[in-house]
């Protein structure tokens, strides 16, 4: 009996394309390049603060206009995308236990959205002040 | 009264005939207490004697029927008919190479299955004469979970990465490593970190959780590995941080 | 197999994950939505009020700090997406994710020094 073990290889680039899990994944790890981009639009900004008045208010202006604002719609959507589902692998990564019992999933990822909420309440206010 | 029918639609492959695998469609008679096993057992039976297919226990613990049923990763005797549509496409497990029609070669898995150290590495050897390694309850209650593995290998057919680089150790070994580690009476966490924790163990994985949410037995592998990266990276840091520090 | 160096690399990025969830998306409403829509006064975010508020070293600090576990996370997300898209170059992938990183750290230090 002579063996000839067949190998199929998926696509390396189009995998994920096979199934919706693997869709939202991907969506997933795609949050991550519009919080970097944002974030480095805040660095950029930051830079040009440091160059002066003038500077800086060319900067919010480009920001502010209707290409600064699409994105930064698009960035908010994906920025939420990433909070639900970090929130979610979180029970995950860091079970805990109360007194010999396993503290339920639900209850550290709703915990985590009330200091969500909390967090982003009060960044509010601060800033309104 | 007309009987409803289910096609199966199986990947066959042939190494002594054929050149690439092709798909053979059954029909089979629908019963509705029937799983997909029963099906396919059906068709060995009494359509096509050729057939090769992995199974045993018939009631998901063994491990030995997982197959692809409609683009999932499933255990044949866990998954029933009445909850598919007519077709059934069968397919052997991703990722690893095709024996023969649904059974496919596990050596790359069993090698690494053993290279984590699946096993008690205590602190101390104890004589048998010294009695058994006590645990209590609440020690045993930390892994149990992961012990609950039956290597069927659904995890590594679902997995992207290891379909990506096969040299990734895997979801179910790793899974494994981590109930030693966490177990009372293991103190081998570190003879195992230079599997687990290398670069084709823990740290190739990106958290997709495909794995967990295929698995059978709800180990759970996925959380196995981010537990062990938070643990690998405590370690790493008081390392080098405390290096005078046995571990 | 030896024992992998990515112990840094995660850390940055599981510390940037956790920061970026529980922060960014009331930072882009801040930064970016709320003034157009009319609900904050431009004042806040002038010229004006964020030089004077950055000018206490420790809300410098602050800002580096979150800026940078941020940035490094995407960086190194980013590195792994090339990855799962069967870019095969990781040498490449690295130099450009953590390079424009590495670029927007440097470009966050000038400012905050120079502030």
């Amino acid at each position: 009996m002579s063996r000839r073990p067949y190998i199929r290889k998926p696509s390396k680039s189009g995998w994920w394309l096979a199934q919706p899990r693997y869709v939202r994944y991907m969506l997933r790890e795609i949050s991550a390049l519009f919080i970097g981009l944002y974030v480095l639009v805040l660095m950029i900004g930051l830079y040009q603060l440091s160059q002066g008045k003038a500077a800086f208010d060319e900067f919010l202006a480009s920001a502010e206009g209707s290409l600064g604002l699409a994105f930064a719609v698009v960035a908010i959507l994906f920025a939420i995308y990433h909070t639900y589902t970090w929130f979610q692998v979180t029970p995950k990564a860091m079970p805990l236990t109360l007194g010999g019992k396993k503290i339920p999933g639900a209850f550290i990822i709703a915990a985590h959205w009330l200091g969500f909420v909390l967090l982003s309440a009060a960044m509010w206010l601060l800033v309104r002040s | 009264m007309s009987e409803r029918v289910i096609e199966l639609e199986i990947l066959r492959y042939d190494p002594e005939q054929d050149e690439t695998p092709r798909f053979q469609t059954y029909s089979v008679p629908y019963h509705d207490d029937w799983v997909v096993l029963d099906a396919i057992n059906y068709v060995k039976d009494e359509l096509d004697r050729t057939l090769s297919y992995r199974w045993s226990c018939h009631m998901a613990v063994c491990g030995s029927c997982g197959m692809v049923l409609n683009g999932e990763p499933a255990l044949a005797c866990h998954t029933f008919l009445r909850d598919y549509p007519d077709k059934i496409r069968v397919e052997p497990l991703q990722n690893f190479p095709i024996e023969r029609d649904l059974v496919v070669v596990m050596d790359d898995f069993i090698d690494k299955l053993g290279s984590v150290k699946p096993y008690v590495v205590a602190k101390q050897e104890q004589d048998v004469d010294d009695g058994e390694y006590l645990q209590s309850p609440a020690q045993l209650a930390k892994f149990k979970q992961y012990t609950a593995c039956i290597n069927c290998l659904l995890c590594y057919s679902a997995c992207p990465q290891y379909s990506l680089n096969d040299a990734f150790v895997g979801p179910a070994a790793l899974a494994l490593a981590h109930r030693y580690n966490l177990d009372s009476r293991d103190a081998g966490r570190s003879v195992r970190q230079d599997v687990v924790a290398s670069n084709e163990g823990i740290w190739e994985c990106s958290f997709v959780g495909a794995c967990s949410e295929v698995c059978p037995k709800s180990v759970d592998p996925a959380a196995a590995i981010q537990q062990t990266k938070i643990a690998s990276t405590g370690d790493y840091f008081l390392k080098f941080l405390m290096p005078w520090r046995r571990k | 197999m030896a024992q992998s160096h990515k112990p840094i690399i995660w850390g940055l990025f599981a510390a940037g994950g956790t920061l970026g969830a529980f922060i960014v998306p009331a930072l882009i409403w801040i930064t970016c939505l709320a003034v157009p829509l009319g609900l904050l006064s431009g004042d806040a975010l002038s010229y004006q009020s964020l030089h004077g508020l950055l000018q206490q070293p420790f809300n410098k600090l602050i800002v580096f700090a979150v800026l940078f576990v941020i940035i490094w996370h995407a960086a190194h997300r980013m590195r792994i997406t090339a990855h799962d898209l069967g870019v095969r170059n990781d040498a490449l992938v690295m130099l450009i994710c953590y390079g424009v990183a590495a670029f927007g750290t440097a470009l966050s230090l000038l400012a905050l020094l120079k502030i």
